[in-house]
């Protein structure tokens, strides 16, 4: 890592940290609670300025800061409606640095998966025909209402789901699902000492620049996959690679820094640190590395083995569809 | 970034032109191309909807670049290699043979028919094969229509937000 930027133009004093929770699922705010004790560390040096999850911070509090008031701005959570866009727009002007946080931020995450059905579709699930659901009036939430005591306004749900870097300028992105305690520590210990790379959006913090099966400690056979296992149906060899097994585990695509949790607790890397090297496409590279390992001589039995493959968009893109060369499906 | 982000923002065409298909087509250079070449010098006539991409084996073809030919503006990709058994490389081929129907899968997840994505093997010597592959290529996604992938993204708000209207009051 070069010293360069974010202290050099720092306001002497504590730190100001910023905490923003858009379309995600939370989780992103509580890893930053997995550093455990070093958050008493954390603390002593820096001041939280905004942190909605855990304080009580209206907008108007941080629109009425000066521009760059905050150092560092962690921001979790991909772009699904106009309250995230607007705020998301708000807090790169309050910021110095703003970093995409996670998987969402940085790739769409796991919403992004609702790219592949249309609004209507997924009002229609939500509102409509899901089983558990009573809503005999059909009533859907509207973005105006007018009432006898004013106007109500709600935020508008987008087409699709965006990462934070379609919307603002990103200084840093950071990987996870969410991104791990240890790595979480260690990339605050290097904002706080000054010891920061260049600002660039390409830049990943967080992480390494491997694949997840460089860290893990499963063995590799040489052999091909013979036949395409779901997890639920199976029980894994252990210490034996989990793909030649037929397990699709996205260790190859995806980028490392995590440590391989996931295959060495048995389950499958589901690709939540986002592509691995140089490619973009998280979901291509992953199904050019499996089309390379398949026990298939002839055209019949390739797709046999194709087709036993669940769900191969859902899996390939579990964490970056937003990132995806196609982005969402052609629906409107 | 990906190499989709580097798409410079669509301009509206003028209509005057009616729109004709244009397709990618990825030949490998041992056979397809040749192949290919065989048809020009056999003066087997074929619609000029393909834009040829000569390279070393089918098997090198990542499907990123497949992706991203259909979000660049490709209304349809030919991927065509040797016949199974006669790869240059030996099994290069048998990597395409697994990837493209799995890749056909996936863009059909995300909404692209599978009458724009074709994958078939044309030897070296079966020029008059190539012609008729591009004729009914060309043929059958003039039949599914425009796909227009830059400019279904852009009116949707990818990439230029500003364009969004903001929620309420300004915070």
């Amino acid at each position: 890592m070069t010293t360069n930027g974010a202290t050099s133009d720092r306001q002497p004093g504590k730190l100001r940290l910023g905490v923003y929770w858009a379309s995600s699922c939370g989780g992103c705010d509580i890893s930053l609670l997995e550093i455990g004790e070093h958050l008493l560390e954390l603390i002593e040096v820096a001041d939280i300025v905004f942190w909605p999850c855990v304080a009580d911070f209206k907008y108007r509090t941080v629109a009425d800061y000066p521009d760059g008031y905050i150092d560092v701005c962690l921001f979790n959570g991909g772009i699904r409606s106009s309250e995230q866009e607007q705020i998301a727009r708000l807090v790169r002007r309050k910021s110095r640095t703003l970093v995409a946080y996670g998987a969402c931020a940085m790739d769409g995450g796991i919403p992004a998966l609702a790219n592949l059905e249309s609004t209507r579709e997924i009002f229609d699930a939500v509102y409509h025909s899901n089983p558990s659901l009573q809503n005999p009036g059909h009533v859907e939430p509207q973005t105006h209402w007018a009432t006898p005591h004013g106007d109500l306004e709600l935020p508008r749900l987008y087409p699709q789901v965006l990462r934070l870097a379609d919307i603002v300028e990103v200084d840093y992105q950071m990987p996870g699902c969410p991104p791990v305690g240890t790595q979480v520590w260690k990339v605050l210990q290097a904002v706080v000492a000054g010891e920061v790379p260049a600002r660039n959006a390409a830049v990943r913090v967080g992480c390494d620049n491997r694949s997840v099966c460089d860290e893990c400690h499963r063995e590799k056979r040489k052999v091909r996959i013979k036949e395409f296992k779901r997890p639920h149906l199976a029980i894994p060899e252990p210490n034996w690679c989990l793909l030649e097994q037929g397990f699709v585990c996205l260790g190859a695509s995806t980028r490392s820094g995590c440590g391989a949790l996931c295959p060495k607790a048995e389950l499958t890397c589901r690709g939540c640190y986002g592509s691995a090297g140089l490619a973009t496409d998280q979901g291509t590279a992953m199904l050019s590395a499996l089309g390379s390992v398949m026990d298939a001589v002839t055209e019949d039995r390739a797709n046999e083995l194709v087709g036993q493959i669940a769900d191969p968009t859902g899996t390939f893109y579990r964490f970056s569809l937003a990132s995806s060369a196609l982005k969402a499906h052609r629906k409107p | 970034m990906s190499q989709a982000d580097l798409t410079p923002v669509p301009v509206e065409t003028p209509t005057s032109q009616p729109w004709e298909p244009r397709i990618i087509a990825f030949l490998c250079y041992w056979c397809s191309y040749t192949g290919a070449d065989n048809a020009g010098t056999s003066r087997l006539k074929y619609p000029a909807n393909v834009d040829i991409i000569r390279v070393m084996c089918s098997g090198r073809i990542d499907p990123d670049l497949i992706m991203t030919a259909f979000a660049q503006g490709a209304d349809g990709v030919m991927v065509c290699g040797c016949h199974i058994g006669d790869c240059h490389y030996i099994a290069g081929n048998h990597k395409t043979m697994t990837r493209m129907p799995l890749l056909s899968r996936v863009l059909q997840d995300f909404g692209i028919e599978p009458e724009r994505f074709v994958h078939e093997w044309v030897s070296a010597a079966e020029g008059d094969k190539f012609a008729k592959l591009v004729r009914q290529v060309t043929e059958q996604v003039r039949q599914v229509g425009r796909l227009d992938w830059p400019g279904r993204m852009y009116r949707r708000g990818v990439g230029h937000g500003e364009d969004l209207q903001p929620w309420g009051d300004q915070a």
